[in-house]
């Protein structure tokens, strides 16, 4: 199964239920009325897009409207499509291999959303590519987090730093940075302990592992990924608000897109923030993280 | 982020009051704000519109055009309505297990908090008397078992997990003989987290819920999640049956508007809410405060308890009776300081008072806090018993000492000397005011 069916199956649940209603709507009606329009942005709320992003979305449409520019259904799905691409699109950047390894990527998202899993299917991919992976077990809070850990990078074939638990996350990734370093690995991924974005003293330790990274290699860490559930509703803007503001996200991983979530808060976040978003989470499997494709994603979310 | 939907109402109905008369097209301005803060708080598009429809004939029958305050008269309906629809007269409150074997199952999707909340309701239960035996059936997400066990010997409960290859039936049999060898109950059992569109893993759950007949089946769901929420809770209840939910991860700034969703779908109460990572971070739920939260109207009973673990009561008992008797020191106001850090970011603090979100200007620098602490920092313990010693030379040297300006030593200086007046009118005898420390904050 290519990319393209696989993002295509995952999000079926989502592109009847859109899809379907908008034809809905627009079946056997001939003027575009407001009761229409309020049903259309009954769909976009329901996916999780909030309310400001919808509105914006049926502001455009409004206007295209207005300019004759939109006259059917089809082109009122193609229209919020292309919308939507380009939303997603805006913060997209190029991405460049040339970095020095160790590459350090630092994992961070509050509790249950993901992150080791993420971590898992993270450092497959990379090993696939042929890079020599290392993982850090800086979730020391959490019971078993780091058996967790332990467990896929024994499934995947990678090393792994670790301490016992309850110990100082700084020193872990510390060790794993120095670690690293000294035996030529390519890429150290650091987990982190899921936290409340709203607890301080919590995001100080996770600025102060920031810190300690850097101290050993001073660009890093190259990248910061926030993992994002797609569950999640409006809340997801607080997180991304928060864990970017102090520890500036490079990144953002929207998992769990195997359920029947919509996952439309991400274009709310793409419209709010400026941060790319990197990655999928599609299932359980190993190989089931994909890179994100803005047009990709919007074509998956609204077309047949 | 979110705007205060009083101050929003309050707003629209001041703008029209300046006409004289409201009109019904005022009032369906009010309940589209209404609508749009609810739709924020992640409540369900159609429980929203549903809502919206009784809020408009209760707020006509009670002739809110007439009110002085119509604002205020609608947000009460809006709360009394809200606070309905979460425990419409059947608040079930904590469980209370009957008879060997009371098996309680725990289910929802992956990352809800399942594993988390296994351990926490078990420590109630100990608490209680109880002694439960925790059952770990997800053999599907690494180190789940070791997770439980972990939890289990923290509290000091026993767990069970499989031996061999055994599916989540037959772990639950032989869990159930040992318990029985024991004496434990209840029986908590965790289970894999799966989707509910997932046939297969649905089936299995269904199946081991027919196997085993638990007397509570409770659905853990994440208090951040979306609209999704509704299918989440309505397919757990239509396939498996669920007894009730519990409500995970409050302790963020999550509003919650799932659990009225779900609630308003599945007409199953929501038995307790997840507050911290702590494992005695779990409470029963009250629909009146979830409300508060829902509508973004400042939670003066979380700020209580904020306060409340950042300083004991002893503490607080110190302080009362220092401002009683006017011996409230720069060193005592520089403990306090700390303790307000405690209770995490300012700007959140100030959000859950009611009223204060109002003050949009108002920007409480953490900064600012810092700054302070330096200052008392360089102080010696005496001038900070007694600040009326501080003089000229003394301010020259704190600012030096603490890398400030004379201006904001001297301005720290005037304000504590204001604070302390301000104390000394909270203790006047005579006074109807009793010393009561909060009063320093109405």
């Amino acid at each position: 199964m290519n990319l393209w069916q696989k993002i295509k199956t995952s999000l079926a649940t989502t592109r009847q239920g859109l899809t379907q209603k908008i034809d809905r709507i627009f079946k056997d009606r001939g003027k575009i009325t407001q009761t229409l329009l309020d049903e259309l942005e009954e769909v976009l709320i329901m996916a999780d897009l909030g309310v400001s992003a919808t509105q914006k979305i049926i502001g455009h449409l409004q206007e295209k409207i207005r300019t004759n520019e939109v006259k059917d259904s089809e082109e009122v799905k193609d229209f919020i499509k292309t919308l939507i691409a380009q939303i997603l699109e805006k913060n997209e950047i190029e991405e460049s291999h040339k970095w020095q390894p160790p590459h350090v990527i630092m994992v961070i998202g509050v509790n249950g959303v993901g992150k080791t899993t993420t971590i898992g299917k993270l450092a497959w991919r990379l090993k696939k590519e042929g890079k020599k992976v290392l993982l850090a077990a800086g979730d020391t809070f959490r019971a078993a987090a780091i058996d967790q850990l332990e467990i896929w990078a024994q499934k995947i074939g990678v090393d792994f730093i670790k301490h016992q638990p309850g110990a100082d996350p700084s020193a872990v990734v510390f060790d794993a940075i120095q670690a690293g370093k000294a035996r030529g690995y390519d890429i150290i991924i650091a987990d982190t302990a899921g936290r409340q974005h709203t607890k301080a003293n919590l995001m100080e330790e996770l600025k102060k592992m920031k810190r300690v990274i850097g101290k050993v290699i001073p660009d890093a860490p190259h990248e910061v990924l926030l993992v994002l559930d797609a569950n999640t509703g409006q809340n997801a803007l607080s997180q991304t608000n928060l864990f970017h503001q102090n520890l500036g996200v490079t990144g953002i991983v929207l998992t769990k897109l195997d359920g029947s979530a919509k996952g439309g808060i991400i274009v709310n976040i793409a419209d709010t923030f400026d941060i790319p978003i990197k990655y999928i989470g599609l299932g359980e499997e190993l190989d089931n993280l994909q890179e994100f494709h803005p047009a990709l994603f919007a074509s998956a979310l609204l077309t047949d | 982020m979110f705007e205060n939907l009083a101050n929003k109402l309050e707003g629209i109905f001041k703008k029209l009051r300046s006409r004289g008369r409201l009109s019904e097209s005022d009032v369906n301005e009010a309940l589209r704000e209404i609508r749009v803060t609810l739709l924020e708080a992640d409540v369900n598009f159609k429980v929203v519109k549903r809502f919206i429809e009784q809020v408009r004939v209760k707020a006509i029958g009670q002739d809110v055009l007439k009110s002085l305050t119509p604002g205020q008269q609608i947000i009460k309906i809006v709360r009394d309505e809200l606070t309905m629809l979460m425990d419409p007269g059947s608040l079930k409150g904590p469980i209370k297990p009957a008879a060997f074997p009371y098996i309680i199952f725990l289910v929802g999707i992956q990352g809800s908090g399942k594993t988390t909340t296994v351990a926490k309701l078990a420590l109630n239960f100990k608490k209680e008397g109880f002694n439960p035996l925790l059952v770990a059936t997800d053999v599907k997400r690494p180190a789940a078992e070791e997770q439980l066990e972990i939890l289990a010997r923290q509290i000091g409960v026993g767990a069970f997990r499989r031996q061999g290859n055994e599916g989540p039936v037959a772990i639950c049999q032989n869990a159930l003989q040992r318990a029985q060898l024991n004496k434990n109950n209840p029986i908590i059992v965790d289970t894999a987290g799966r989707f509910h569109i997932d046939e297969e893993l649905m089936a299995e759950l269904i199946g081991l819920k027919n196997n085993i007949n638990p007397q509570e089946v409770l659905l853990v769901a994440d208090a951040t999640t979306g609209q999704e929420a509704v299918n989440i809770a309505s397919t757990f209840n239509d396939r498996l049956g669920i007894d009730g939910i519990i409500l995970t991860k409050l302790d963020g700034d999550a509003r919650g508007g799932a659990a009225l969703s779900m609630k308003e779908v599945t007409g199953k109460p929501i038995r307790y809410i997840g507050i911290g990572e702590k494992l005695d971070a779990i409470e029963p739920f009250y629909p009146d405060r979830l409300t508060s939260r829902i509508l973004g109207m400042g939670d003066i009973l979380t700020l209580i308890e904020k306060t409340e673990a950042a300083i004991s009561q002893e503490q607080a008992r110190e302080v009362e009776k220092k401002i009683r008797e006017q011996s409230f020191t720069l060193q005592d106001f520089r403990e306090q300081l700390r303790q307000i850090k405690n209770m995490g970011p300012i700007d959140q603090l100030i959000g859950m008072i009611p009223g204060m979100s109002r003050m949009k200007g108002l920007q409480v620098e953490e900064k600012e806090l810092v700054k302070i602490e330096a200052i008392i920092n360089s102080m010696t313990p005496h001038e900070r018993r007694n600040y009326a010693i501080i003089d000229g030379s003394r301010r020259r040297r704190i600012a030096t000492g603490s890398g400030t300006s004379i201006q904001d030593v001297n301005r720290l200086l005037k304000q504590f000397a204001q604070t302390r007046k301000l104390m000394k009118k909270l203790v006047q005898p005579g006074k109807k005011t009793k010393g009561n420390f909060l009063d320093l904050f109405r």
